[in-house]
């Protein structure tokens, strides 16, 4: 069942970018590549949901007409990305993985995604994931789930599954995925490549179809930690498209990478131990850490008390901020729409209930039902309050810490079917990433290791609010102490 | 907080009716499961005092950095997204408006 996942090293950015400078290799050639690998390989992994080879091959011909006149080339100039389905290109689907965007075409171009395209990548398709972002295994998107490239049997995990596995499977050397709690670094995890989730406020939202507003956020996949903090340095940054967008300045996240651990503080949060953690996964993680600590890192233990509350937290807000964001998929302005109502909140009613699956209506209904009156003081308010002391237990760990390090997910990529029908147990999956996500600091998954099933586990490397460059350091450490 | 497991059919209705969700019969009877179980999880936050604890609905909040705070932008006028642009995205237009069933029997 497996697939051969790196017969050959992956091509890195730098790469590519020098390869067409110096004329050994095309934009085209390259993209032309990489559309072969999908043709070969997508058939048993469904990562990419459309491709658009025309517009992808006039991109990289511009790349190489800039070239052939020996102009300079931009960061990611011949790159070919692959963007998760719930960010926009105009002109092309963005069906969010449901039914009820089928056939809409995008009126206009995310900002994160009009900054890959002005550094010079080459945008091959739109990737799969789960409805809306709303799940761990990318079995609830609407057009079939994604294959993990390691067991085709198991899933990338989720929400951004595409994204991981064909980045995971060469079918696109840099990714953009969204993560609202977990959603970036659990697939990341399950597919053994790198997925970065940027503070809050540090990458535009502008054209990311809402699901927690509060919570979403932009961030890449790519095969090393290199390549990722080049992709964050060009996807950063003040958009006023996006109010929540931060002012501050972006910093080289490249320039630090190579200087090592020495001297670090490094917190492990003993709550993120616990039960409930595979074996495999901890020796992992443990093994990670101790060559940290051999790399002249000082570990020290921490304690981050609220994160026991973090997934009922997570799931009351993360809903509560659903249900209103996706009241406007009603029939009216986007995509789909029921045939037979005859009135107007039928048309609604039913347009919604054909075109919704049953995850999205179950976060529908939550936080609808969290909301609504004589409950909203005992749930959503409640969480909020919650969220706030999760958050604080973190900027005190950080007042002592330059980073903490925790597994990613608590176990490898699970088979395909084996959580669908229990809510709850799927929710657990997001167990030590959804805290992040509450509390706006920066995170990443690092793959640390592999199971004795040769799956991949990952390392989870949590940075304070907008130190990107501090987590991206001690990644580059680990990634290098792995070969 | 209600008590875990406390939601009713009558509940789920309701809640289904102010969201816009029409469900079937199965929908109803699996979303009654599925809230019980999700909300049975969710009543751990009673364990939490947070009787002097103001609520968060933003990580800029906490970001004590004097420059993330969030900026009003300029409240200039520009241009919208082309109409032609969105009308083609939709289910039915008459190229001006957006197109909906009957709202008003008579």
């Amino acid at each position: 069942m497996t697939v051969e996942t790196a017969e050959t090293k992956p091509l890195s950015i730098g790469d590519i970018r020098s390869s067409i400078a110096s004329g050994e290799s095309k934009a085209n050639a390259i993209a032309e590549a990489s559309f072969e690998k999908i043709e070969a390989r997508d058939p048993q992994i469904h990562a990419y949901l459309s491709v658009n080879r025309e517009r992808a091959l006039e991109q990289a011909s511009r790349i190489d007409d800039l070239a052939a006149k020996g102009e300079s080339l931009p960061v990611l100039a011949g790159v070919p990305v692959g963007i998760k389905d719930v960010l926009t290109i105009e002109g092309l689907p963005a069906t969010a993985g449901s039914k009820i965007l089928e056939g809409w075409r995008a009126p206009y171009t995310a900002t994160a995604v009009q900054k890959l395209e002005a550094a010079g990548a080459v945008v091959l398709g739109k990737l799969n994931c789960d409805e809306f972002a709303m799940g761990s295994s990318n079995e609830n998107s609407a057009y079939g789930p994604v294959h993990n490239p390691y067991a085709l049997d198991r899933v990338p995990g989720g929400s951004s599954g595409g994204s991981a596995a064909a980045v995971a499977a060469g079918m696109a050397v840099a990714t953009l995925g969204t993560d609202t709690g977990g959603s970036i670094r659990q697939p990341a995890s399950f597919c053994g490549v790198v997925g970065i989730l940027p503070t809050y406020g540090r990458v535009s939202r502008y054209g990311l179809i809402a699901f927690a507003s509060s919570l979403d956020r932009v961030g890449p996949f790519t095969a090393s930690v290199r390549d990722a903090a080049t992709v964050l340095g060009v996807i950063a940054g003040h958009d006023p498209q996006d109010a929540t967008s931060s002012p501050l300045p972006v910093p080289d996240y490249t320039a630090d990478l190579d200087k090592g651990v020495a001297g670090l503080k490094l917190g492990i949060p003993s709550e993120y131990f616990a039960e409930g953690l595979d074996p495999e996964v901890r020796a992992a993680v443990e093994r990670s850490i101790d060559q940290l600590r051999s790399a002249g890192a000082t570990v020290k233990p921490i304690s981050l008390p609220h994160s026991r509350y973090a997934i009922p937290t997570y799931y009351v807000i993360a809903t509560a901020e659903a249900s209103a964001n996706l009241a406007r998929f009603d029939g009216v302005r986007y995509g789909f729409r029921a045939k037979d109502a005859n009135t107007l909140s039928s048309m609604y009613r039913r347009s919604r209930d054909l075109g919704f699956g049953a995850e999205v209506k179950r976060r529908i209904m939550l936080g609808t039902y969290a909301l609504s009156a004589g409950y909203y003081d005992a749930y959503y308010k409640k969480a909020q309050q919650v969220r706030r002391l999760l958050t604080e237990d973190f900027l005190k760990a950080f007042a002592e810490v330059d980073a903490i390090l925790t597994p990613t997910a608590p176990t490898p990529a699970f088979k395909l079917g084996e959580k669908v029908d229990d809510p709850v147990s799927m929710y657990l999956a997001d167990i030590y990433t959804v805290t992040a996500s509450l509390a706006g600091i920066c995170g990443l998954s690092v793959p640390c290791g592999k199971s004795s099933e040769g799956l991949p586990i990952g390392l989870q490397i949590l940075g304070k609010h907008f130190d990107e460059a501090m987590m991206l350091r001690v990644a580059q450490t680990v990634e290098a102490l792995q070969s | 907080m209600s008590e875990s497991g406390s939601v009713s059919l009558d509940d789920v209705r309701r809640v289904a009716e102010l969201a816009s969700l029409e469900l079937t019969v199965e929908e109803e009877t699996r979303m009654l499961r599925d809230l019980n179980a999700i909300l049975g999880h969710v009543a751990q936050l009673n364990e939490v005092d947070t009787s002097s604890v103001l609520p968060m609905a933003q990580a800029s909040e906490m970001i004590g950095d004097g420059q993330t705070a969030t900026v009003l932008r300029p409240d200039a006028t520009k241009p919208s997204l082309d109409r032609e642009h969105v009308m083609a995205c939709a289910p039915e237009t008459d190229g001006t408006f957006f197109k909906v069933p009957k709202v008003i029997e008579r």
